[in-house]
């Protein structure tokens, strides 16, 4: 019988990109779904009536959402190539530092970003503090599980499409070579990949998106 | 077989978070060392088992430290194997963890911003609460069973569980209400036999201490706050 597999995302949701490449890792056919958020579908209402976001994933009429959930299920539904480590130690850690570049770092580059420049030196400190911790678990490995891509890997990929482009509309570099030696290195490999890099969505579109984003941020701080 | 190694837990000893594991490990039948910490005066045991948050609940297994309550539960479950908490098929385990994030994230989280906050703030995280709770409450008519694992508890139940003997403590705190038990009848009758269980009743913190220690919290946090908006 044959599967019925479907994806809801955006054109630029870091989080759906998770399970467009853990689905291609995997070799799996798939039918995409893309959204516009500001007019969410009677679909993706009812598959995420909670929520109301992407990425959700559809198999055989079964919503699973949250994407690191989502990886969890594709990993445990298709077994081959696994993503996590078997080991459970191993995979407490992976799960540790997903949740860690979701909670922490993710939302302290993020604070960084939006940053009236009077701020800007102490979010730098706490963002650059917590890309160092991730730095610490790539040292002696090419990617974040060994030699082949994971899920920490996806988990992190946002790194490496969209920290590069933050640092262009900031004009600040933030994970420069000599910092960030093993994380420098870790995005070249991981933007090299095959299956990774035909994937990313069109840069000047995020530039525009992440520029617009930006000056909402900073907009209302004039005085009145 | 038996895994060999000790099992220590280093928590705090009103934290719902390490509360969670001791459940876990008693519900499995795991003998543990427990240590209490002081969180706010930490050991440098607690700084070294995790150095990223220096917080508890820490798990020490086979001399390895796993930090994160929710991630603890799923490797306690994977270690030891009896008395399941998370189900075998691939989609109601995606189930149970959307679950647990969404009791952390939105029932929890919700009801300790209600307390410690004021003014607009706190009406709109009791707001909040509230429409967590509504859809936790559907959830669980929805499943139909005794608890939101089925007939025993399970990986979400425990996550959830601390609203069972903390929530009502929260609401006299912050003199907020949030569970109606007439508009939330499912969400009640699940407190209930949740507490009813030997192991999750068992070795519970003091009403009357958890009650001074959140009373202190919520003026410290209100007052933090207030320091912020003035500086």
């Amino acid at each position: 019988m044959a599967e019925e597999v479907k994806l809801f995302r955006t054109w630029s949701s870091p989080y759906a990109l998770r399970i467009v490449w853990a689905l291609k890792l995997k070799g799996i056919e798939y039918e995409t779904i893309f959204e516009d958020l500001t007019n969410k579908s009677p679909s993706l209402l009812q598959y995420n009536p909670i929520h109301g976001k992407v990425p959700v994933l559809v198999h055989d009429g079964k919503p699973v959402c949250e994407s690191l959930v989502i990886l969890e299920y594709v990993d445990e539904t298709w077994k081959h190539n696994p993503l996590l480590p078997q080991d459970p130690y191993e995979k407490s850690m992976a799960r540790f530092w997903a949740n860690f570049g979701d909670d922490k770092l993710m939302k302290s580059i993020w604070q960084l970003f939006i940053a009236h420049e009077k701020d800007q030196d102490v979010a730098a400190v706490a963002a650059l503090e917590n890309l160092k911790l991730v730095e610490e678990q790539l040292k002696g490995k090419k990617f974040f599980h060994g030699e082949t891509i994971g899920y920490l890997d996806l988990a992190f990929g946002w790194i490496a499409n969209i920290v590069s482009i933050l640092e262009e509309i900031m004009s600040l570099k933030l994970v420069d070579g000599e910092r960030f030696p093993h994380l420098s290195s870790w995005i070249q490999h991981f933007m090299d990949a095959p299956v990774i890099r035909d994937c990313w969505p069109p840069r000047d579109k995020m530039i525009i998106k992440f520029q617009v984003m930006r000056e909402n941020y900073l907009a209302p701080a004039t005085p009145k | 077989m038996e895994e060999t190694g000790g099992v220590k837990l280093l928590g705090f000893w009103v934290s719902p978070f390490a509360q969670r594991v001791k459940w876990a490990l008693k519900l499995k039948g795991v003998q543990y060392e427990y240590i209490e910490e002081d969180i706010y005066n930490k050991s440098p045991l607690l700084s070294k088992l995790n150095p990223v948050y220096g917080m508890v609940p820490v798990l020490v297994h086979n001399g390895k430290p796993i930090s994160e309550s929710i991630i603890i539960l799923e490797y306690i479950d994977e270690v030891w194997k009896q008395a399941p908490l998370l189900p075998q098929d691939p989609y109601e385990r995606a189930q149970a963890r959307f679950w647990a994030k969404f009791a952390e994230e939105k029932v929890r989280q919700s009801v300790w911003e209600a307390m410690c906050s004021s003014g607009e703030e706190k009406q709109k995280a009791v707001k909040s609460a509230v429409e967590a709770f509504e859809e936790f409450e559907k959830e669980l008519k929805r499943r139909g069973t005794k608890f939101f694992g089925g007939e025993t508890i399970g990986f979400v139940d425990i996550v959830a569980g601390c609203i069972s003997y903390q929530l009502a403590l929260h609401e006299e705190v912050g003199s907020i209400k949030i569970l109606d038990s007439s508009k939330f009848p499912a969400i009640s009758e699940w407190i209930k036999n949740f507490l009813n269980h030997p192991l999750i009743n068992e070795g519970l913190p003091q009403k009357d201490q958890m009650f001074a220690y959140f009373s202190k919290r919520s003026k410290e946090i209100a007052s933090q706050k207030m320091s912020h908006k003035t500086a």
